[in-house]
């Protein structure tokens, strides 16, 4: 492709004479741009959200970017308060605003800037293109609505089904989600169902328009482990289905190492590391990343042996300071970590790491 | 086979059991308040005789039984004295001959109209004050606030005196023969506890998580607030509206007693312990048996209210 446009030059400039060598690879060119912009459904541009609080301004997210494509999935790994609910929550702008605020960045959604659309738009986008469930399904559900008036809700209001109409489908959801009977429990409140069942109703909620995007901010912390694998796999069957990307919020490795397609690694407000799942896995180049996955428990561990932890907290993200911000944790800072935050850079492929050691000419290969 | 036609009905047993929910659990316990029950039934029975008393009255509030008096030498007939069971003025009358039972229940019509209409007045001016201030916050909540403690300042009887007395004349005055005036400029005055209490619930309750679910699948604001947040307040509304009720009882009775409101032949309770107050030396049954009508309704109402409160109060759920 390069050799197209060295060759332009050499063509008199103003009668445009393209062999059709040329024009082929022009048009080839120009249709693999457009389908890279098709297939990529949202992407995220230097965003930056900001809480203005009386002690100070916290960058809970700051200048993250990332890209999720069709039918994707993308994990968001980290720990608490790293800003990964705040990242899902400006997507959809849901930042409770004051005391928060996106203050830059763009993100696209099918080439919208949504960060530019009116309320109004944005409105009529969640919930039909953009679904989203939370983490805790016991406060996520108005417990004075029946079930089948909360999934109806979102169908009645984007696709215009009257309660009547949406009841076919909300059935049809129920069932598709792994509730048995689901006609009958059209009229149960969310308190005669448990902890798992109500995730399950959260996701049909999230599901109920076909959505494009899925933003799931930790499903299944709240629930235990059976439960979990099974909300997990229904995620995955039913994003496979409706070819629904997914944005996977979790601090759980393990969900993430089954889940996703890619991981990005947050800490204190930005994307520590980037890659495809294997290689994050197999050979992660951030040390938070090796903490990350050092304090899961292992098979091959000493009986009675302590479980590891990464010593320390995340930073206060008031008046963050130039530097890396894992430099206090980290166990292989040198000076320049200090004095200087380094860039999010390529590893190998595309896979990237914000660390000074382990680029190309840092101290550790 | 047999089995499994066993397990289906089973199945439709366990089906059959579950039920509505939340108001059912409400009301499990609210049968379990035995003082509760009281004021229910009391309350029942008030609202029935309101609807029905009329046609169950001996006599028509209004008529004179001359004969009585003229055999009672122009005085008020006592209750169960003979005169009384001869002529069948149980309760008695008063001195122009009036049948006192069938006054109360006559009585008992109004002072179950206070109850609904004034708090119809105070739910329609509450509820949307107290949700505009509670959901927009900021400056229009200011706003909405300043206006209610004005309105909880103001002397509660002056207003509805000024009010009453503006107005007599008008035909809003003379609708239901005075009353509608009265239940309205009542109503006028008690909204503010309606008002604050909404507020306060949709203070707290738009920053649950549900909110922001609702958000999240692109609800319109204004049915989060109807349709989200308003019935997850109803049961405190509920509550302040019960309690609501003994007051504007009273406040009906002490206009009346003042000679504000029902007119002539008409009789709330206050009235007539007003025409009774005269007699009270020699024939205290005048004032004795509408002040039992209107206690006996307040304690009812008070009961219920507390029940109620009890009842609907989310943190005892499961509990007693």
């Amino acid at each position: 492709m390069s050799a197209t446009s060295d060759q332009a030059p050499a063509v008199e400039p103003n009668v445009v004479e393209l062999t059709a060598d040329e024009l082929i690879a022009t048009e080839v060119r120009d249709r693999e741009a457009k389908r890279a912009r098709e297939e990529r459904l949202l992407e995220v541009r230097g965003l930056s959200t900001h809480f203005f609080t009386p002690d100070g301004v916290v960058r809970a997210v700051d200048d993250v970017s990332f890209e999720l494509g069709y039918g994707e999935t993308l994990g968001l790994v980290g720990e608490s308060g790293c800003g990964k609910t705040v990242t899902a929550l400006s997507v959809t702008r849901l930042v409770p605003d004051p005391p928060g605020k996106i203050v830059s960045g763009q993100v696209l959604f099918e080439g919208t800037d949504l960060l530019k659309v009116s309320s109004d738009a944005m409105r009529r986008l969640r919930g039909k293109d953009i679904g989203f469930i939370f983490q805790d399904p016991v406060t996520s559900l108005n417990p004075t609505l029946t079930i089948g008036y909360q999934i109806a809700e979102p169908i009645r209001q984007h696709l215009g089904f009257s309660q009547r109409a949406a009841r076919d489908r909300v059935v049809e959801l129920l069932s598709k989600v792994g509730i048995p009977r689901p006609k009958d429990r059209l009229s149960d409140y969310p308190h005669q169902f448990s902890g798992g069942m109500r995730q399950r109703v959260m996701i049909a909620i999230a599901l109920s328009c076909d959505p494009k995007l899925l933003l799931a901010d930790e499903p299944t912390t709240a629930l235990d482990v059976t439960i979990q694998a099974q909300i997990l796999e229904l995620i995955q069957r039913l994003s496979d289905e409706f070819k629904t990307a997914v944005l996977l919020i979790t601090h759980d490795l393990g969900i993430a190492a089954g889940m996703c397609d890619r991981i990005n690694v947050m800490y204190a407000g930005r994307i520590v590391e980037a890659g495809p799942v294997d290689m994050m896995f197999e050979r992660p180049r951030m040390p938070y990343s090796w903490g990350l996955l050092d304090s899961l428990p292992r098979l091959d561990d000493v009986r009675g042996a302590n479980l590891r932890t990464i010593e320390g907290l995340p930073p206060l993200l008031i008046n963050v300071p130039d530097a890396c911000r894992f430099n206090p944790r980290c166990d292989y800072a040198r000076d320049i970590c200090r004095e200087k935050e380094p860039e999010l850079t390529a590893r190998e492929d595309d896979h990237l790491a914000r660390c000074w050691a382990t680029q190309p000419e840092g101290w550790i290969a | 086979m047999a089995a499994d036609a066993r397990t289906l009905s089973g199945a439709d047993k366990v089906v059959a059991r579950r039920s509505a929910g939340v108001w059912r659990d409400a009301f499990g316990r609210l049968r379990k308040n035995r003082l509760a029950m009281v004021g229910l039934v009391i309350v029942i029975a008030l609202f029935a005789l309101a609807v029905i008393g009329p046609t169950l009255a001996p006599w028509q509030y209004q008529v004179q039984d001359q004969d009585a008096i003229i055999e009672n030498g122009f005085r008020p007939v006592k209750p169960f004295s003979d005169i009384a069971v001869q002529s069948g003025h149980f309760l008695g009358t008063d001195e122009l001959g009036r049948d006192l039972f069938s006054r109360l229940l006559d009585g008992a019509q109004i002072s179950m109209s206070v109850a609904i209409v004034v708090q119809l007045v105070v739910l329609t001016i509450g509820v949307p004050m107290g949700a505009f201030a509670g959901w927009f916050g900021g400056r229009i909540d200011n706003l909405l606030m300043r206006i209610t403690d004005i309105t909880y300042a103001f002397p509660d009887l002056l207003l509805i005196i000024l009010l009453s007395i503006a107005f007599r004349e008008t035909v809003f005055g003379r609708a239901f023969s005075g009353l509608l005036l009265v239940f309205v400029a009542i109503g006028l005055t008690s909204w503010v506890t309606v008002a604050r209490l909404v507020r306060g619930q949709l203070l707290s309750l738009k920053e649950m998580e549900f909110v922001e679910a609702a958000r999240a699948i692109g609800v319109r604001d204004r049915s989060i607030v109807t349709k989200h947040l308003l019935p997850n307040s109803v049961g405190p509304v509920i509550v302040a509206i019960t309690l609501g009720v003994p007051g504007a009882i009273l406040a009906e009775a002490t206009l009346a007693y003042i000679g504000i409101g029902v007119q002539a032949p008409r009789a709330s309770w206050g009235s007539l312990i007003n025409e009774g107050v005269r007699w009270i030396r020699s024939d205290t049954h005048l004032v004795l048996f509408p002040a039992i009508a209107i206690a006996t309704a307040l304690l009812a109402f008070t009961f219920l209210g507390d029940g109620l409160r009890d009842a609907l109060d989310p943190k005892l759920k499961g509990k007693q």
